[in-house]
């Protein structure tokens, strides 16, 4: 992605830095600049984008959502613009349109299991769902005699166990039991039954990459700033190495997240590609999330594990979008699986067809 | 932002992915046919003139040079495409790789037309083997503090010294090599060395066998007493090699083999885990695949950008040190990942020699063509640190 070519992720950078300057967020004793990030989002229809035109959204296609995404995690977004984004692509997939305002998608958590009895009301219970006790509306996917649906749910008719999860931004668990959805329709067939896995694991996947850019720049800046024994700390070798690191963390989780959005914007369905590809993208870059945010508090030294520094808005949201739909660990079983499933031969003819 | 990383997902274009196809069926062909052994090119020795020939017939080295040197003038992307198979079904590559890869880009930037015409064609039909004489007894890593030297004389150049560790020398129609033709000045110490092109079979050269820790003569030791090199045979500018270096590292770092030395360890531990691996062996070979995956994207990435005309260094040494650290951890990772597998299924003898061989040969693989702590360097300037 080069932010010069895309209209969407120049605004979406101009609104950042503009509204959410890590610096000037962090420093702020209340949270105005929530709203009025939000509503510059929203006015610009970027809070939809994943949403038709003719459903009331930004109609953009998948590829410019997750570039917007990307810029998000360069300003360690903490607002629930990926959770809308994710939940607006839920409805308009099921053919519903989206409500204004925020909204988070549910389960976050690839274990969880949601559905829907007889009467249509839904029971089960989802953990670590991301500003469930702060949106409009949660959007989830529940199954209806073994059929994936998506559902519009209003968090007052849910029970709310709030918690501040790694981030801050709220991982609450959510118990769904005898909420009535507001709308309610199939999840489209050829999404397949891990449509909002594989997806939230995309989007997250496009936020940390943007977060690690970021954090690079950062470290790489501040080791240039800070002095010690004599001289700034960047003229070390030891450092030196270790901002070499950081970058081919960077790296790999740029290019694993921008193959992953590039599959799912081509692919018709959510077909083997789309599974090979995210799956593995979230692991390569959850690895990358924990390497890279431990190397960049270790240049930073004392400061860097301050209040005060922004950098902790950085790797404490790392930390948070690694375990969010589906951490490494359980992506590389089901990826593992699914390579021995296949056989020795047939590895190197998929990897090569990517 | 002060610096941006970008990789683009670039996917390989039709064209390559035919060429894909015919490479596997001509590379399926030699193996049914005994034209080469994959088990024997990993352990023994992956230099094969005859295999190079039938390779430059089927015009699959120097392939994206002019027609005129003997090219096809096909896309760096296609070029990769043939590099990775090659390297995946360990084909015997050895013998025109070097040439292919570094040497004959370089004659192509610096050397007169004459030599062109002469040399360039051979490479491409597989005749005609390079190496690279760039280490000496006391320089390595630090390729500027070479000192073998190359005195002006009548008509060219006088030189005396000796190159170490060159793989393959013995075995090489040519050298490009790295001499020094003046001393290096107080406001650059990278001053005054030049490249040659070296005809390896002749008098006033002396090669000695260096042999490797698994047994291999690879390594080997080059003297030079008063060889002439005339002076059409300097690649480049006299004194300045040092500027000469950088464009072409980018091609050297980001390619295929660069990540994919010891794939066959991965090939195989798929193999001996069998279909229903248990939770820890299915999380291993799934963080494994998942970091190949992106190694490869990466380095697709950056063939791309060096098609479009871009000089990537930054992003190519980035896949080079990723990549080298991967391929030489995989054969441990291997070993943890197949420990608790029975030892009588069939293969298993298999998997443990080539297990054996792969963790024999690993500690080569982030020092061959610029180490780990060169890489860092280069990547810290690159992220404006130096």
């Amino acid at each position: 992605m080069s932010s010069s070519d895309n209209l969407l992720v120049d605004t979406t950078t101009r609104i950042f830095q503009d509204l959410a300057d890590p610096q000037t967020v962090n420093a702020a004793t209340n949270e105005v600049w929530k709203t009025e990030l939000w509503t510059a989002l929203e006015e610009s229809a970027l809070t939809l984008a994943w949403v038709s035109d003719d459903r009331g959204g930004g109609g953009a296609n998948l590829a410019d959502g997750f570039d917007i995404l990307n810029v998000s995690g360069r300003f360690a977004v903490p607002v629930p613009l990926g959770e809308t984004l994710l939940a607006g692509w839920l409805l308009d997939a099921a053919g519903l349109p989206s409500p204004p305002g925020q909204m988070s998608v549910a389960p976050a958590r690839l274990r969880d299991r949601l559905t829907i009895g007889p009467n249509g009301t839904l029971s089960g219970k989802a953990l670590g769902i991301p500003f469930a006790g702060s949106v409009g509306f949660i959007v989830a996917l529940a199954d209806q005699d073994g059929m994936p649906h998506v559902v519009q749910i209003a968090p007052q008719d849910c029970t709310i166990l709030s918690a501040p999860g790694l981030s801050g931004d709220g991982r609450d668990a959510v118990t769904f039991d005898s909420a009535a959805p507001v709308a309610m329709a199939p999840l489209p067939a050829n999404l397949g039954d891990q449509a909002l896995g594989l997806m939230g694991a995309a989007v997250r996947a496009s936020q940390i990459g943007g977060a690690l850019q970021a954090i690079l720049n950062i470290t790489t800046e501040y080791a240039q700033e800070r002095t010690a024994f004599g001289r700034k700390i960047s003229k070390f070798q030891a450092v030196q190495h270790n901002l070499a690191k950081l970058a081919g963390e960077t790296a790999a989780a740029v290019a694993a997240a921008s193959s992953a959005a590039d599959t799912i914007q081509t692919m018709e369905d959510f077909n083997d590609s789309v599974f090979f590809e995210t799956a593995s993208a979230k692991i390569r870059v959850g690895e990358a999330a924990g390497e890279g945010a431990a190397i960049a508090h270790q240049i930073h030294g004392a400061i860097g594990f301050t209040d005060e520094h922004v950098l902790h808005r950085f790797t404490q949201r790392l930390w948070a979008w690694r375990d969010d739909f589906g951490n490494e660990s359980e992506w590389a079983v089901q990826l593992g699986n699914f390579i021995a499933n296949g056989g020795a031969d047939e590895l190197w003819p998929l990897l090569a067809s990517r | 932002m002060s610096q941006a990383i970008n990789f683009d997902p670039i996917r390989l274009p039709p064209e390559a992915e035919e060429l894909r196809l015919e490479v596997r069926a001509f590379l399926a062909e030699e193996i049914t046919n005994g034209g080469f052994d994959p088990t024997a090119t990993i352990m023994k020795s992956g230099f094969d003139r005859e295999f190079s020939k039938r390779v430059g017939a089927k015009g699959w080295i120097g392939m994206t040079w002019p027609k005129k040197y003997g090219g096809q003038e096909r896309s760096f992307l296609e070029r990769y495409v043939v590099t990775e198979e090659f390297r995946v079904a360990n084909a015997p590559v050895t013998a025109h790789f070097t040439a292919d890869r570094q040497s004959g880009p370089v004659l192509l930037k610096y050397a007169p037309e004459h030599i062109k015409l002469d040399v360039l064609p051979s490479i491409t039909l597989g005749e005609c083997c390079f190496c690279i004489g760039m280490s000496e007894p006391n320089s390595g890593s630090d390729l500027f503090a070479a000192s073998t030297r190359a005195t002006a004389t009548d008509g060219g150049f006088l030189i005396n010294g000796s190159k170490l560790w060159t793989s393959n020398a013995h075995q090489a129609d040519y050298m490009i090599g790295l001499f020094r033709t003046s001393p290096c000045t107080k406001e650059n110490r990278r001053h005054g060395l030049t490249q040659f092109l070296v005809k390896l079979k002749q008098s006033g050269i002396t090669i000695n066998p260096v042999r490797n820790m698994a047994g291999k003569h690879e390594f080997n030791e080059v003297l030079f007493e008063n060889l002439f090199i005339p002076e059409d045979h300097v690649l480049g500018e006299v004194d300045g090699a040092w500027k000469q270096a950088t464009s072409e590292l980018a091609y050297e770092r980001s390619g295929p083999e660069r990540f994919l030395e010891t794939f066959y360890v991965l090939t195989e531990l798929v193999r001996i885990l069998g279909d229903k691996p248990d939770a820890r062996a299915a999380e291993g070979i799934g963080r494994l695949v998942a970091q190949v995956h992106t190694l490869r994207r990466m380095s697709v990435s950056v063939n791309g950008m060096l098609q479009a005309g871009k000089e990537p260094v930054l992003e190519g040494s980035i896949v080079k040190d990723v990549g080298t650290l991967w391929e030489q951890a995989l054969p441990a990772h291997a070993r943890n990942l197949s420990a608790f597998i029975d030892s009588n299924p069939t293969n298993r003898a298999a998997f443990d020699e080539l297990l054996q061989f792969a963790t024999t040969i690993a500690p080569k693989l982030t020092i061959q063509g610029g180490t780990t702590e060169v890489l860092r360097g280069i990547i810290a300037r690159g992220l404006g640190l130096r």
